[in-house]
């Protein structure tokens, strides 16, 4: 197809030519150019269809305001949908389709809607669809969700990449038009640290787009003048392609920028980064965003903002028709009927709703003021207009200019509002901007290019002032004159046919009324009612005409109508840019244990452990099921003896003179009488007196102790504890570092854990059962010198040790161990068999500690000191932390050995129903001890300890299953401990 | 009048010209029997069951900005009565079977779509804890399914099976859950009170409460003071606020909670779904828009708006289980008040001052809860006892040491 | 949101992470008659004000301080931070 529309001059490169396809058809257009304007040039009115009403819609704007022309960009895995045809720029390659329409874009059976429209009119869903109550979700619902929604995901997996990053500046200047480039200008040559961002592909923004001069240079040139003055700068940084999409607390802004969404092909670089910027100051140069009028069919394509109508032909070199008439309420419209003119494009009518004087001479165009547009024809692209005057005029584009809404979002983001100023029929930034932020330019309401150059240098003095930086001494630029005068209008009170105010959503004039005449007449209530201004464009071009129609029919002011409240983001952001690279493998850091490599070596299942790694079983040759694996690593261990890697438990190492007396404060359990050279026990509770964490303490010195804590709480405890010392008592001399990451420390278990480790400790240390008996901890050195520490405890219930290394040792000590154990097989053991050994230890766990449990519930009742005051043991002892029967841990078997059991089983007494009014606890873990030969479990339930022996149901209705369990002690394996201290 | 489809068929040939205003816009009365303070969901279900459950009218509902505008309007429109504790989850299925007739009781289509919600479990300790939830649900007469990885694939094979970072092992699966649309929850309310002759005020902020020797005898308001035999406070967010007027503290923080929507998207996933190892909860209006939310940004605000770190956070969770996700784009934040309890429940409650009683502490679970709330409280205020559901729901459930903490977090509420 | 730590200069907030009030320092007496109900009082009840307020940060991914910071619940603008054993120690903290 040729390009029918493409006129001389403008900012595109016709040197570089480029074709692209749209609805699969070829069509060609330049470098510079957006998919909008390269359609435009093609003759392309008609590019999607509306939302409700899947009316015909063409392009209306030229910005990333536009509220009609989306498109699914590209295809396959990276397709996007709702693509802005005017913000995304042309590319040799490019593939774009219309969306939300059934059948071809120009037959679209879903446009039927249009003609039902009487009955779709604001809010009729929810007066209807309720009979019968079952067909909602089977038959309404999904038929409007079909109908619904705009383009499509592709339902495949992202495939680019994301950044992230951080910037600091001085000052933030947002938007590089006249006042942005001005203040840059200013600012950057006076040495401040400046980052200037702006939303298009090219700086200048307006300049680019009018035929304004400045310092006696198109304000093109100028504008490209000062931008390569800008670039040469060390001390600014230029970003183009990247908008501001967000304002945030103390200065801290949200920045989009699109890297290669330009390109056919990313070369694997980024797609887009999001930046995070601290700035000391910033400036928002955002300019404003031209608003329509509402009149009879005004949402026709080839209908279109005025000010894009000049953007297209001056900056594009396109022109949107040949036979243009100009709909508007200001002087500024008009400037669209004379650079048409100038361009040699045939004007038909300026029509002006104010009955003034033209203010400008139009050539060979019918100048009507005091008049206005009632109604449009032409289904797929507008060809007459009707007049208030009743005339009627043959038009293929119709520019309208509603005047300028400044851009004031970002003002707004900490909910600042908005005043109106009714000389500009505007709003205007409010009084409480976000710290550290001012405004220049139209999108503070200084509406003329002159206006604009000012404010921006004049602002960025002012910044530079206030940062104690000495400004340059170069004066504002001088722009050609122009007006700017204004009358507000914003509805045709004659127009018999709906008036579009939101285009996307298709709200009418008529929504507006009828939602007033049904009392939700609160901006909020309109919003939500009839959904102006919450489509894609978010109402930049619909919502102050909008609320000025709530306020005329409730006979308010439009300040006192007041605005609904501007969020953040300014454009939407993909959710792929603002997540990054935090995604698959990469959404958060892994931690490994220094035997990680080891473990991978014997083929390891892994599992999450928070953060960690943890070797969950280590399969031999032959396994195919994780239980033989676990099994066997049983019993290897309860036979002769078994390794595993415990790094993952925390560390905290506690020094001082106070150190003793703290840990009596932390722990409900006492300390101080802990004698050098052993480990205890500890049980620490919440200070609402529920049990917060367990684990063991060792007295390494008499100021000396090493705390570890569970591997979920580590970091929690760490916290917690330091806000006791800094926070609680400040005047204790206790010090506390985390040392979970600087030890590796495994578990060496079973009958022959003493003589593997004999093996391997220095024989300067003595540790037979005599001189290093259970609960006993030393330091000593291993495989001639190397430093470690010690610790007789046991998790399994077997003799066992704990031998810490300093890290770097890790992978060495873990290889050490298995040369050492060889005689007597050892075996590296996961955190199953570790898993199966507590259980038939009747150890508490994450299960079981899940923060609502006191040390009641698990049988430790007895270690809260009542001697001493520590953190819970005022709140432990309320009533309701204290019942006639508490809930108590207790061991189950199943009365018949061959079923298994279920963790979340829930007890009732045998013969009742299983309901919850006869719940009396449940099963907190499970497993199959090959050591028993059948399935075990620990659980809490009503008086557990007083009812050894009694048979209750498990009742698991979530597996259609219950079982009669025996309750029984905790201990499974060697209930009275002999074997712990051999 | 009575909405039907027959009645919009004739609305729709006559030009739209006959609806009648949804409610009316009355001036404050002298004196109420009852005053409720906050139009919020809450407050207006109060008003609804009160008038048309307990036959009491003579009923203002006060609201210092709109109606319906707090958190019934902000939030992510989940409804669920997967709840663990006998505290909660009876109350919690009463609330459920409340939705799921409450359009036709109330004449309004509130868009109640039981499409299901979906947790994902990550782990072994997490699906033990579903177990125990899911299998107190069915005790309680509520419905639940446990599914293991291969049933949460056949449900959402979109979902991330082969390269995650916290591999997904299965779900805790409730299909009576869903959404609803809540503005229509606060406009359906409103419009059935106000139709019994309940008074909704709007624009009229309580500045103070009349309490002599004990007893709350009505309220100040900005358009003047207002007599009543019973003041109930309902206001969510602004419960610190609003209470510090009567002199009371509460176990209540005021908390931020950011709320997500994309751009609109042809039917992309079914239901609800929740992200177990991260902060994440996602469904898809009826317009198309991805609706999800995560985490409270975890300080102390009332400032209404978020921050970039939880922004952040959140969009993670979603392309974590959910990289299809990638390129549809967030359209808006928000942020809305929460009432954070000390344990992540709320109450329902008289309160020390005679005639003044209390509503507050939903956290961020508020919105599912909003039919049982008003019935319970309109209960509370119509015979003066703790409707069965809601016997746990007292303010001095901590002094007592009778905690509802679903999350086993203890006292800090940026943690429930 | 930044916090100017006293030792380290300006910090994003999402280096540190949050307690709550800074009355959490001013743990009851235990040994005290009516200890269940101060420790009540103190664990459970908050002024949660609108406005000024005194709060708890820990940088957790810092230097591990535990800092008293005075922050505006509407405005969220910060007026003051101090390190909590500092603000513990003025406080007379018990020993």
């Amino acid at each position: 197809m040729s390009q029918s529309n493409r006129i001389d001059g403008g900012l595109v490169n016709r040197n570089q030519p480029y074709s692209f396809k749209f609805n699969n058809e070829t069509m060609h257009g330049y470098g510079g150019d957006t998919l909008a304007s390269a359609l435009i040039a093609n003759g392309i009115k008609l590019v999607g269809r509306s939302f409700k009403y899947h009316r015909p819609r063409g392009i209306m704007s030229a910005g990333s305001e536009e509220a009609n022309a989306m498109v699914q960009l590209r295809t396959g895995a990276y397709t996007e949908p709702n693509t802005r045809a005017t913000v995304a720029e042309l590319f040799d390659g490019l593939e774009a389709k219309s969306q939300n329409h059934r059948g071809p874009l120009g037959f679209d059976v879903m446009a039927a809607n249009d003609f039902l429209s009487p009955f779709l009119s604001a809010g009729f869903y929810y007066k209807t669809f309720m009979w019968p109550k079952a067909l909602w979700e089977k038959f309404y619902e999904p038929v409007i969700r079909a109908s619904a929604g705009l383009g499509t995901l592709s339902g495949q997996a992202d495939p680019d990449q994301y950044d992230k990053g951080f910037l600091h500046c001085d000052l933030l200047i947002i938007g590089a038009g006249p006042s942005g480039l001005a203040a840059a200008l200013a600012a950057g040559r006076a040495g401040a640290r400046v980052i200037l961002a702006d939303e298009d592909f090219v700086m200048g923004g307006r300049l680019n787009s009018e035929t304004h001069t400045v310092d006696k240079m198109e304000g093109s040139t100028w504008a490209e003048t000062a931008t390569a003055e800008l670039y040469q700068l060390e001390n600014v940084r230029m970003m183009t392609r990247t908008t501001i999409y967000g304002s945030y607390d103390h200065g801290i802004f949200g920045a989009l920028e699109r890297c290669t969404d330009h390109l056919y092909d990313g070369s694997g670089k980024p797609r887009q980064i999001l930046w995070r910027i601290y700035s000391k100051q910033s400036l928002l140069c955002a300019g404003s965003t031209e608003r329509s009028i509402a009149f009879g069919n005004n949402d026709r394509p080839g209908i279109m903002m005025a000010g894009a109508v000049r953007s297209y032909v001056n900056r594009y070199g396109v022109t949107p028709g040949k036979r243009v008439s100009v709909f508007t309420n200001n002087d500024d419209g008009w400037r669209t009927a004379i650079d048409l003119k100038a361009k040699g494009i045939d004007v038909t009518s300026v029509i002006d709703t104010r009955s003034i004087a033209a203010p400008y001479n139009v050539a060979n165009a019918a100048t009507i003021m005091g008049c206005r547009v009632v109604d449009t024809v032409g289904r797929k692209g507008i060809h007459t207009i009707m007049l208030s005057s009743g005339q009627t005029m043959k038009t293929d584009c119709l520019a309208v200019s509603g005047g300028w809404s400044p851009n004031v979002h970002l003002t707004c983001h900490q909910r600042g509002r908005p005043t109106w100023n009714e000389k500009q029929a505007c709003f205007l930034p409010g009084g409480d901007l976000p710290v550290g932020m001012s405004v220049a330019g139209a999108a503070n309401g200084e509406m003329t290019l002159q206006a604009a150059l000012t404010a921006g240098h004049e602002g960025a003095n002012n910044i530079l002032s206030s940062l104690g930086i000495n400004t340059a001494s170069a004066k504002a630029s001088k722009a050609s004159a122009e007006s700017a005068k204004i009358t507000a209008f914003w509805h045709v009170t004659e127009s018999r046919s709906r008036a579009w105010v939101d285009l996307q959503n298709d709200v009418t004039t008529k929504d507006i009324g009828q939602s007033f005449r049904e009392g939700f007449k609160s901006v909020e209530h309109l919003k939500r009612y009839t959904t102006l201004g919450m489509a894609t464009d978010q109402g930049k071009t619909a919502n102050v005409l909008g609320l000025a129609i709530m306020a005329e029919c409730s006979g308010k002011t439009i300040e006192q109508t007041g605005t609904t409240i501007f969020r953040p983001p300014y454009t939407p952001i993909p959710m792929g840019a603002l997540a990054g690279r935090a995604r698959g493998k990469d959404f958060r850091p892994f931690r490994l244990t220094p035997s990680h490599k080891f473990a991978e070596e014997q083929n390891a299942a892994f599992v999450e452990t928070g953060m960690w790694l943890r070797g969950q079983w280590y399969p031999i040759a032959g396994e195919t099921h994780w239980r033989e694996s676990c099994d066997r690593e049983v019993k290897a261990t309860r036979e002769s003896v078994g390794v595993c890697d415990v790094t993952t438990l925390g560390k905290i190492d506690i020094q001082g003179r106070d150190a003793a007396a703290f840990l009596d404060r932390v722990y409900a359990n006492t300390f101080g009488t802990l004698a050098v050279g052993k480990v205890r026990y500890g049980l620490m509770l919440r200070e609402d007196g529920i049990v917060m964490d367990d684990g063991t303490t060792a007295r390494m010195g008499e100021h000396h102790f090493v705390m570890t804590t569970t591997t979920a709480n580590a970091v929690s405890v760490f916290r917690h504890i330091e806000f006791c010392r800094q926070c609680l008592w400040p005047d204790m001399d206790v010090h506390l570092i985390s040392a979970t990451e600087q030890w590796a420390q495994y578990a060496v278990a079973g009958p022959n854990s003493r003589k593997t480790l004999q093996n391997l400790v220095d024989k300067a240390f003595d540790i037979s059962n005599e001189a290093f008996p259970f609960m006993a901890c030393g330091k000593v050195t291993v495989a001639g010198g190397i430093p470690a520490r010690l610790f007789r405890i046991s998790f399994s219930g077997e003799l066992a040790y704990e031998i810490a290394v300093p890290t770097r040792y890790g992978d060495s000590m873990i290889r050490a161990l298995m040369k050492a154990g060889k005689a007597y097989s050892i075996v590296p053991y996961g955190t199953e068999a570790l898993g199966v050994m507590r259980i038939e230890k009747g150890h508490a766990a994450g299960n079981e500690l899940c923060g609502t449990t006191t040390a009641a519930n698990l049988g430790l009742g007895m270690m809260v000191s009542k001697k001493k005051d520590c953190i819970g043991n005022v709140l432990s002892q309320r009533e309701g932390l204290n019942p006639d029967k508490p809930l108590q841990l207790v061991g189950f078997k199943p009365v018949d050995t061959t079923t298994s059991l279920s963790a979340g089983a829930h007890f009732v007494t045998k013969g009742d129903e299983a309901t919850m009014a006869n719940d009396e606890g449940w099963m907190t873990s499970v497993a199959y001890s090959p050591i028993l030969n059948c399935s075990i479990g620990l659980g809490l339930i009503q008086d557990g300890k007083n009812r050894m022996g009694e048979i209750v149901t498990a009742a698991n209705p979530l597996k259609r299953s219950s079982v009669d369990v025996e309750i029984v002690s905790a201990h499974f394996v060697d209930p009275d401990g002999d074997r712990l201290r051999v | 009048m009575r909405y039907s489809a027959l009645k919009i068929l004739k609305e729709g040939l006559t030009g739209n010209k006959g609806w009648e205003p949804a409610w009316r816009e009355p001036e404050p009365k002298k004196s109420y029997d009852i005053i409720i303070v906050g139009a919020g969901g809450h407050g207006l279900a109060t008003a609804y069951y009160l008038a048309k459950e307990h036959g009491l009218t003579n009923i203002a509902v006060l609201e210092k900005g709109w109606l319906g505008g707090g958190n019934v309007g902000r939030n992510t429109t989940i409804v669920r009565s997967n709840y663990l504790l006998p505290g909660n989850q009876p109350f919690y299925e009463l609330s459920m079977k409340l939705w799921e007739n409450l359009e036709q009781d109330f004449n309004y289509n509130a868009m109640v779509s039981q499409r299901g919600i979906l947790n994902l479990c990550h782990s072994d300790p997490q699906r033990d804890a579903f177990a125990r939830r899911g299998n107190g649900m069915l005790m309680s007469g509520a419905d639940a399914e446990l599914l293991d990885q291969d049933g949460v694939r056949a449900m959402c094979p979109f979902l991330d099976f082969d390269n995650a970072r916290f591999p997904i092992k299965g779900g805790l699966l409730q299909r009576r859950g869903g959404t609803v649309r809540h503005d229509a929850v606060a406009w359906g309310y409103a419009r059935g009170a106000d139709e019994r002759g309940v008074d909704i005020i709007q624009n009229c902020e309580v500045t103070g409460f009349d309490i002599n020797n004990g007893v709350c005898t009505g309220v100040k308001t900005s358009r003047g003071d207002i007599k009543a035999n019973k003041v109930a406070v309902c206001v969510a967010g602004s419960s610190g606020r609003v209470m510090a007027q009567a002199g009371m503290r509460l176990p209540i923080e005021s908390h931020v909670l950011q709320a997500f929507v994309t751009e609109g998207l042809k039917p992309t996933i079914p239901g609800v779904i929740t992200f177990g190892a991260g902060h994440f909860y996602v469904s898809q209006s009826d317009k198309g828009g991805l609706v999800f939310g995560g985490d409270i940004d975890g300080y102390n605000t009332y400032a209404q708006r978020g921050n970039l770190p939880v922004v952040e956070d959140v969009c993670e969770g979603g392309m974590a289980i959910m990289p299809m996700i990638g390129r549809a784009r967030l359209l808006r934040t928000w942020g809305g008040l929460m009432d954070m309890s000390m344990d992540g429940s709320p109450f329902i409650d008289k309160t020390h001052v005679n005639g003044l009683y209390f509503n507050g502490g939903w956290c961020y679970g508020g919105f599912k809860a909003t039919p049982a709330s008003g019935w319970c409280y309109a209960h509370l205020l119509a015979t003066g006892n703790p409707h069965e559901t809601a016997t746990q729901m007292r303010l001095d459930r901590f002094e007592r040491g009778h905690m509802t903490d679903e999350k086993g977090q203890g006292a800090q509420p940026n943690l429930h | 949101m930044i916090i100017n730590h006293p030792l380290l200069g300006p910090r994003d907030a999402a280096e540190f992470v949050y307690l709550g009030d800074a009355s959490l320092m001013n743990r009851p007496d235990a040994g005290s008659d009516d200890a269940a109900h101060a420790f009540y009082e103190y664990l459970y009840l908050r002024d949660n004000p609108a406005g000024e307020h005194k709060e708890l940060w820990y940088h957790e991914q810092g230097d591990r301080s535990w800092l008293v910071v005075t922050r505006n619940t509407l405005t969220h603008e910060i007026s003051n931070v101090e390190l909590a054993s500092g603000v513990a120690r003025k406080a007379g903290g018990s020993s």
